[in-house]
């Protein structure tokens, strides 16, 4: 059990082309979570988010520490940004590892994006074309051929996971309907009141081979903030803290999108058993799972990596119901990136301390204790798994 | 002609710059290792086996296999097609090195895991795109 905990989560309006500036997006989720730690602005000493700012790909990342310190008028001991790391997780390992250091006593990690209204038709979409100029980097072997876009990226995983394990969509399409069901019961998904059939998911325009349009994420406005304490100074919050009892950001094989030996696999698996390896829990003992689904195809990679099914099974175990809100494992109960809209990964640790803390209403799991929490695909990934007492 | 009439291109450095331009000559070029001859891609100047500095580029067969694939079907800009095949070809001579590419002259529909393949360059301004098309084409009876 690390000595940092999480203490208050805030979340903004979440939308498509909301054109509202970021930083008011953000005041909103940064004063919920406040308001649900009982915190103010002035306990707040430390910062951190992913990637900071940057004006690469419009909206991603319109605001760093600095655009927020700034405008939230806070007093930092510490504070981060990276780009490098375990991707949408590596602000929140800081965090926990600046709490437990005593670099900070609490510490706000955000996300904030404007990615809807940034890239919508007329303006830009999200692939990296190198804008006219010469690409370098891992982009240089990639771009060339028109692999412009991640879903083609992934696309190649799971077509892997298809021909050696026998995936099929109607299999993976289970968790999609099942999430897009969840989303009905989250007011703030953007899908929330628009329903799904599998019919309606089988027949959507096929993007890159084994993937639709539904098995990819929705690019939204929004922003999501946690709050990581000091675990002596979560017990004077409002709420009963949840731990961070584990996490991982290992990466020991090729962490890169085309030479990784194994393409049914990605980091998610380095990441998790990293974090297994620093706990005594296991497996079996996780209620809930809020993992990345940027692409369908990384839900049931990340179920395998976790280990709660063999290596290949992932997509029968989904299609047997085990990851329905009422099954054995209830997986992105609040509809994930494909239902609710891409938060980078903060949407799903959002998720997980709703459902900790029994505030998930309609889609609130029966018994949620303990929860494993998957962030990245491809090369990126960070793991963390979270228990209330 | 190129089907592909835009491609975004790589920015030469001296470590990939042999592997952008030999295909003028008809070679596919990957970095091998002076001692231990393992192939280093993407080319970094290190042996990643036995820690020496010391390589070379090495012209390879051309020859490799699937291992995986995915048909596009979305024009992500202007200027290039809706509908191509890409796939990480596997070299013959070392099962990890992967080649990002596209598989050529053949319907996408033709293409499976793990079908012998052979490169064929396509040239884009000073570059020649390393590419694979079925083993089949290269075989005598469909010589043009």
């Amino acid at each position: 059990m690390l000595k940092a905990a999480i203490t208050g989560i805030g979340m903004s309006r979440l939308g498509r082309n909301l054109d509202r500036p970021c930083i008011e997006l953000l005041a909103d989720a940064a004063l919920e979570a406040l308001a649900d730690a009982g915190l103010t602005r002035d306990d707040i000493d430390g910062l951190t988010t992913y990637p900071g700012k940057h004006d690469n790909s419009p909206g991603m990342s319109p605001l760093g520490c600095t655009e927020v310190r700034e405008a939230l008028g806070l007093k930092t001991r510490w504070h981060s940004s990276s780009s490098e790391g375990p991707a949408q997780m590596s602000p929140l390992m800081i965090a926990a590892m600046a709490v437990s250091t005593g670099q900070a006593r609490h510490v706000l990690c955000f996300r904030a994006l404007t990615e809807s209204s940034s890239q919508s038709p007329g303006r830009r979409a999200s692939v990296a074309t190198g804008n006219g100029g010469r690409v370098g980097g891992w982009f240089s072997w990639l771009l060339p051929v028109g692999a412009l876009s991640a879903s083609n990226w992934a696309a190649q995983f799971a077509q892997r996971r298809a021909y050696e394990f026998g995936a099929t969509r109607e299999q993976i399409g289970v968790q999609c309907v099942q999430q897009r069901a969840n989303a009905q019961h989250n007011p703030r998904a953007v899908f929330h009141g628009k329903p799904m059939t599998m019919e309606d998911y089988l027949s959507a325009r096929m993007i890159s081979d084994p993937l639709s349009m539904l098995d990819c994420d929705i690019p939204i406005d929004g922003a999501c903030v946690i709050i990581i304490s000091a675990a002596d100074a979560a017990r004077d919050c409002r709420k009963p803290p949840i731990s961070i009892a584990a996490m991982g950001a290992g990466l020991t094989r090729r962490d890169s999108w085309d030479q990784r030996a194994d393409l049914t696999q990605m980091a998610s698996l380095d990441a998790a058993e990293s974090m297994w390896a620093t706990t005594d829990f296991k497996p079996g003992d996780v209620d809930v799972a809020a993992v990345y689904d940027g692409f369908s195809v990384f839900i049931p990679m990340w179920l395998e990596s976790f280990g709660f099914c063999g290596r290949g099974e992932a997509e029968a175990f989904i299609a047997s119901g085990a990851t329905a809100l009422t099954g054995r494992l209830p997986t992105n109960t609040g509809g994930g990136q494909l239902s609710a809209g891409r938060l980078h990964g903060f949407g799903h640790l959002h998720e997980a301390c709703v459902q900790l803390w029994g505030e998930g209403g309609g889609r609130q799991a029966a018994k949620a204790r303990t929860a494993a929490v998957g962030m990245g695909g491809g090369p990126l990934a960070g793991a963390m798994l979270l228990h209330r007492e | 002609m190129s089907e592909f009439p835009a491609r975004p291109l790589p920015a030469l450095t001296e470590d990939t710059a042999p592997f952008w331009t030999a295909g003028e000559r008809g070679e596919l070029l990957i970095q091998q290792c002076d001692h231990c001859r393992y192939y280093i891609h993407p080319p970094t100047g290190f042996c990643p086996q036995c820690e020496s500095r010391e390589t070379h580029f090495q012209p390879v067969s051309g020859r490799g296999f699937v291992e995986t694939f995915t048909v596009n079907h979305k024009q992500w800009m202007p200027g290039l097609p809706e509908r191509y095949v890409l796939a990480l070809v596997r070299i013959a001579e070392q099962d990890d090195v992967r080649l990002a590419t596209n598989i050529v002259g053949c319907d996408p529909d033709a293409v499976t895991f793990d079908m012998p393949v052979r490169v064929r360059f396509e040239q884009a301004e000073d570059l020649w795109i390393p590419l694979f098309a079925p083993e089949e084409v290269f075989a005598p009876e469909n010589a043009a």
